[in-house]
This record gives C-alpha cells, structure tokens and sequence, in this order.
C-alpha cells in the first residue's frame, strides 16, 4: 500500500521526539553481521573505516581480534589504532582513552567479549553503549553465534557452546545492520571455523547459519521499517514479512488451521497470531472449546489475542489492517442460511473487506 | 559424445542499483582468475562507475555483438562467440536483461541457459524486483512495476545466491555523493525519506528470499541424504519411494485461471505460497460454450495467455470443459479439484462490488459454498491505493 501521511497520534509524535533527541546526543550504531569467523565481517568493518577516513572522517580503532588475516593488517597500517589495555592480565578496550581521545568514528570488534571482573562494564558490548552515549559513532562487528536468543539455534547446528553473548535487543537498537554475506564455500580453508569433519557436512551447516543471519537481519530491518514508519506517522503495510492471522471461536475445528498456520509460518519465517473475538456470554461447554482452541494456539507458538467488538468481522480486519497481516485464516461457518448462499454470510463479508490481504478458507 | 556437465550459476542479489553488485562479481571474477580459473566477460554493464570499470582489468573480455533494430544499433550480448571461446566460467552482467528484438533469445536468462547447458559456468547479477512471484509486492512497495522478471525456476537453478547488502542509507548517499542539491531541500527530503522507507522493504525482502534460497539447497539436500539412508538401510537400490516428510506431499494447489487481468497476481501468489510449502500447483481455466460470439473470443485469447503465463512458471496449466459438470463452471472446478486430490483452491477475489456484489452469488463465492471439504484461499489486490 502506498504510505499515506496522516495525523499522528499523541503516542507516535513522543515517539519520534525520543528518536530525534536520542540522535542528537547518540552517536550512531552500524553492525556488521556475519555467519562464520572468516566470512570477512572484520575486514569490511575495518574497509568503511578506511573509506571513512579518507573522506575526512576522524576514525580510529577501539579494539580489533586478533590474530588478524593479511588484509585486516594491511588496512590495519592505513588507520589509527588506540591500543587495547592489560587488566588483571586480559586485553580490554580502553574506554577512558577512547573516551578522551574522542574520534568521531570508533571501530569494534569482538562485541561479546567479556571484560575482567572490576571492569566499569562487564562486557565488551555495555562498552560500546557508553562510546555511543558519548556521542562517539561505533561501527562494530559480530557473529550470529554471539546473539543471545540465537544461541539455542547455533548450537544446534555448531554443538558449541559459547558463553559470552550480546543480548538480541542491543542489536535491534542498532541504526544500521548489514549482513556480510558469502557463499559458505568462501569459507573453506579458513582457519579458526572450529567445525570439524568432512566438506560436505560443514557446508551444510555453514548455510544454515548463513541462514539464520539472513533472517536475523531480516527482523532486525523489518523492526527498524516499523518503527520508522510508526514514528512518520505513515499508515502503510509493505507484507514483506508473511503474518498470519488464524480466527478462532468455540466453534470452529481450529486443529487444521492452527496446524497449517503453524506450517505456513514456519515455511515463510513468518508470524503467526491467533485472535479470538469475544462476543456476549459463552455457556460452560463453549467456554471449554474455546479455551482448548486457544491453548491449541499457544501450544503452537502462535501470539494469542482476544479482541473486543460488537462485529467480530470488522473487530478482525481492523486488527488485520494495524498489524499488518497478509494472510487470514478463517473456518467456514456453519450457518446455512438461504441468503448466505448470495451474501457470502461473515466469510463474503471477510473477503470483501480483507483489502489487501489474502483469506484462506478452511472447511470444518 | 557425452554433454558435458551444466555450468554452475551464481547469482548475485541486491535490491537497487548502485547496491555494488558488478563490483562484487568483478571483484569474485578476480579472484577466480588469480587462482587459475579461464574466465571471461561476457558481458558488462560499466554504467561509467570508475570504481566498478577499474575491477576488470586483466580480464578477457568478449565483444559484444551488434544488433541493428529500426535503425538503430544495439549492443547484445555475444553467446555464440562465447560458445566458441568456451571458458570455464563466464560473467554476466544484468541477469533480467531483455535483447532487442531479433535477437536469437527474447531474454539474457535464457542466453545464460544456453551456456550453462554447454558446460560454462556463469556469474552473474539481479535485483529482488525481478523475481516474477514478487511483481505485485514490488509494486505494492515501490510503485513500479517491474516488466522485466525472471522465472523463480530459473533463479532456483543457481548453486549459490549471494546477498550483496549495503543500508539504504549508505545507498542513498552515494547516490547524492557530489550530486548538487536543489533548493527544495526540504522537499526532496521528504521524497527520500519515503524512498528509503522503500528500499528498507526491498531489502528486507531480498534478505528473506536469500535465506530461503539457502534453504531449499539444504533442504533438497536432506531429502536427497535421507533417499540415501532409506536405500542403504533398505539394502535396496535407489528405486525405494523418495522419503519426503508426509506432510509435504499432502499439500496440492490448484489456481482458477480466468480472463480477468488478477490471474496474473493469483498464479504468481499461489506459486510463491506452493514454492514454500513444496507443494504441487496446478492451474485449469473453465471454458464455456461460447457460441463464437466476440466478447468470447476475446476472452478466449486472454485465457490462454494466463494459462501460457502459469506454464512458463513451471504450473502444470489446463482448459477445462464446463459442460461435464452441466454447464456450471463452480462445479467443474470442485469437482476436477476433488479427482485430482487438490487440498488448496487459489481463486481471485470477487469482482462485483455495489448492489450487483452484494446481491448477487459470484462464481468465487459458489465455489467457497461447494469446496468444504478444501482449502480456499481468495488473493487479495495487491495494489496500490492512493
């Protein structure tokens, strides 16, 4: 739908006046997201800092992992490097250097290191936050396999266990994210991957993790599109991320749908979100379906929602259309009603409505 | 003589120009070059970026062939020379290109087929917005919409689909870098900030799509180590039943093709939804008894372009006659669904609006009424509304 400007709401214009004071002060954020050690994260890092720099820009490096590849030294001659300090015999960014050197751009790597306890900051990240706070620009760089929230899925696939790791929300705070992304067969040969065994294995788990890069950077786009859009007071909804609303009431045989939602999200990486339309007083055995129905939902992963409205059709397109959701699912009702063979009954009613948004029948 | 093995393709993603794609083919083109590899060019778009010009010095390039069309020249690509010179791999700039007419292909892609299936392989370069099943959310999202699309079967060969990402604003300053500012500063603020919205969603949906193409090689690659496991425990050859997840086999789509211009949008959504389920997708238009009038035939010829749209999609795409069912095409419909074990119908939602829409049963809405033992799903309009 095209962005349509409109009034903003109290809650949007506060919103936006955070944001603009929050960047006045804030140095900004850029990431360089990678999926694997040796997909080139810190060199592209360490390349914008050169480009940076040869535009005039005041950079300097913060801290960098080392051992470092050829090409990492080699840009490493052509930047200013504030070297790390030793405490209690570990190498830690020195933030109060840092902070009296004051560059313009600071470079980072290694956001999930930990520092030595009786650090001002136990991690390496809360470091960042504190250059950021003083108004210094970070350009940093991680691995997926530091966020926090991703860890269950890394290990999955790696069988390590990493114990140092930035939470998933500082990401999302980040103003900009890039995915460095190369074919996993760029990987091979590179030492420090750390997954043993034959090629073809370690390609298949390299894409996987490529994967779930792509999809981290994904949501963290769409979060930042969203918030964007919130605060500019644009009503739009581009549906490049497939949400899937399933309708559900005492009686509909909700299994099917709450399966095939669960399937269909899934495949798409999408949302899904169960909502129920609460309507005058259940009796005790409607109560109880509904209840299971919901349960059902929950157990699925779905985000349950009960919503409130005399007409349950328009309660869910309106719900449909603030959340921008690009597929509904309904059950068929079980009215029979002559007239609804004309009028469609509440799914005609859904259809017609669902302006922009796909509505996928179920039979019950 | 045996033919040789097909090419590798690899496709480097973006989602707008200027993203640095040429320049990270040129720059992998190099690389390959330094390690030994005979690779070429054959064909390149320098778009007069220094930067990008200066990536292909030191590789062989192969001159283009002129083409002259209403009497002007063009300049194609030359895959009959590249045949000839036969190097390992090949690189191909701007992967949706269409050649002018006259040409021996209507479209680059199908130039590249040509030379993977001689054994070359190829490089080459596309925007999200080209991928045919995301036309009308481009659309949607930019406003534009896209004429030159490649397949999704096509970008599906490719062994390796690469995302070449930069941030929107990075973008949009390069783009302004040393472009002079008019004084309608705040204007062209206002513009670009709408832009950038733009290509935020654009980049989020070439993300997904390159996750999802990562996905379906190691996918197919289960499907083909578990088809291995089952043999080898079977102790049988490879002949054994493909062991694929039971559900995946269960879903079967079939779309309602009609005259009406959304076929396109119902076929490419449902293709993309079956491209994600791994489901089958079939397509039938219903024809009626028309009596050779006028308005019939055109609607005849407009039919037979979405069913020849769907097949170029790959979509097993059919006419279907209504007179079976008694000349009652909602009918036909449900009823070649049931045979054919169709579990999902893709149909477009109902045209009639006002006092017709209200009053009167649509076709659309008879086959909701008749299919309750599937799944329908009505597309939506995937417009833009001012």
């Amino acid at each position: 739908m095209t962005p349509v400007t409109r009034r903003r709401t109290p809650e949007e214009l506060l919103l936006q006046v955070q944001a603009e004071e929050a960047q006045d002060s804030r140095g900004r954020l850029k990431i360089f997201l990678g999926y694997a050690s040796g997909v080139g994260k810190s060199f592209r890092m360490l390349d914008e800092g050169r480009r940076r720099a040869e535009r005039g820009q005041d950079v300097a490096v913060g801290a960098i992992q080392l051992p470092a590849t050829q090409d990492v030294e080699e840009l490493l001659k052509k930047l200013e490097v504030i070297p790390l300090r030793t405490m209690d015999g570990a190498r830690v960014m020195d933030v109060p250097a840092i902070l009296k050197r004051q560059p313009r751009v600071c470079l980072v790597d290694g956001l999930a290191w930990d520092n030595p306890s009786g650090s001002m900051n136990p991690s390496r990240w809360q470091d960042v936050r504190q250059l950021l706070d003083a108004g210094i620009a970070v350009i940093a760089s991680i691995n997926i396999q530091y966020i926090a929230e991703l860890q269950g899925q890394v290990e999955r696939i790696t069988g390590k266990h990493v114990t140092q790791t930035v939470p998933q929300s500082f990401l999302y705070g980040t103003d900009e994210i890039v995915v460095v992304d190369a074919p996993p067969e760029m990987c091979f040969g590179h030492s420090g991957q750390g997954v043993a065994g034959d090629p073809t294995r370690l390609a298949h788990q390299l894409s996987e993790l490529r994967e779930i890069a792509l999809l981290f950077a994904a949501d963290v786009v769409d979060h930042q599109l969203e918030t964007y859009l919130k605060q500019n007071g644009v009503a739009a909804s581009y549906g490049t991320q497939e949400r899937i609303l399933v309708c559900i009431t005492p009686r509909t045989s909700a299994k099917a749908m709450i399966e095939s939602g669960k399937r269909n999200a899934e495949r798409f990486h999408g949302e899904l979100i169960a909502a129920h339309v609460r309507q005058g007083r259940l009796d005790d055995q409607a109560k109880a379906a509904l209840d299971r129905n919901l349960q059902m939902a929950r157990e699925a992963g779905a985000h349950v929602e009960i919503l409130e409205g005399d007409d349950p059709i328009e309660a869910i397109l309106e719900f449909a259309r603030e959340r921008g959701i690009t597929q509904i699912f309904m059950g068929h009702g079980l009215d029979t009603q002559w007239w609804h063979r004309w009028t469609g009954g509440p799914v005609g009613r859904l259809i017609r409505g669902a302006q922009g948004i796909d509505v996928r029948v179920f039979p019950q | 003589m045996t033919p040789p093995a097909p090419g590798k393709l690899k496709i480097y993603l973006g989602y707008a120009a200027g993203v640095g794609k040429t320049y990270q083919m040129l720059t992998d083109a190099q690389d390959l070059h330094r390690q030994g590899h005979d690779i070429v060019i054959g064909y390149f778009e320098p778009h007069g970026r220094a930067d990008t010009i200066a990536k292909t010095e030191g590789l062989e390039i192969i001159p283009r062939r002129k083409v002259e069309y209403r009497g002007a020249v063009f300049e194609e690509m030359d895959t009959d020379a590249i045949l000839a010179r036969r190097p390992e791999i090949c690189v191909v700039d701007e992967f949706p290109h269409t050649n002018v007419p006259g040409s021996a292909r209507i479209k680059r892609w199908e130039d590249v087929t040509v030379l993977l299936e001689a054994g070359i392989g190829v490089l080459t370069t596309m925007n999200i917005q080209h991928l045919e099943s995301l036309n009308d959310q481009v659309w949607q999202i930019s406003g534009v919409r896209v004429r030159e699309t490649i397949p999704d079967w096509v970008v599906k060969q490719a062994e390796q689909v690469v995302m070449v990402d930069v941030t929107p604003g990075a973008l949009v300053n390069r783009l302004l870098r040393g472009v002079v500012y008019s004084q309608e500063k705040s204007k062209k603020a206002l513009e670009n900030f709408f832009q950038e919205s733009t290509l935020g969603a654009l980049r989020e949906l070439a993300m997904r799509q390159t996750a999802h193409e990562s996905e379906s090689h190691h996918v197919e690659s289960d499907i083909a180590e578990s088809d291995r496991n089952a043999a080898i425990s079977h102790g049988t050859a490879l002949e054994t039943e493909p062991v694929v997840a039971p559900t995946d086999r269960f879903e079967r789509i079939l779309i309602l093709v009609t005259a009406d211009p959304s076929s396109a949008m119902v076929i490419r959504r449902a293709k993309r939804v079956a491209d994600y389920l791994h489901a089958d997708c079939m397509a039938v238009a219903i024809q009626r008894p028309t009596g050779g009038n006028k308005v019939a035939a055109g609607e005849r010829e407009a039919i037979e372009r979405h069913l020849n749209f769907a097949r170029n999609l790959h979509i097993d795409a059919r006419l279907l006659d209504a007179e079976s069912a008694g000349d009652d095409p909602a009918k036909a419909l449900v009823e070649f669904a049931r045979v054919n074990g169709v579990t999902q119908l893709f149909l477009a939602r109902p045209r009639g609006t006002g006092l017709k829409g209200m009053l009167q049963a649509s076709i659309e809405q008879r086959i909701v009424w008749l299919s309750r033992d599937m799944q329908v799903t009505i597309v939506a309009d995937r417009t833009r509304c001012a």
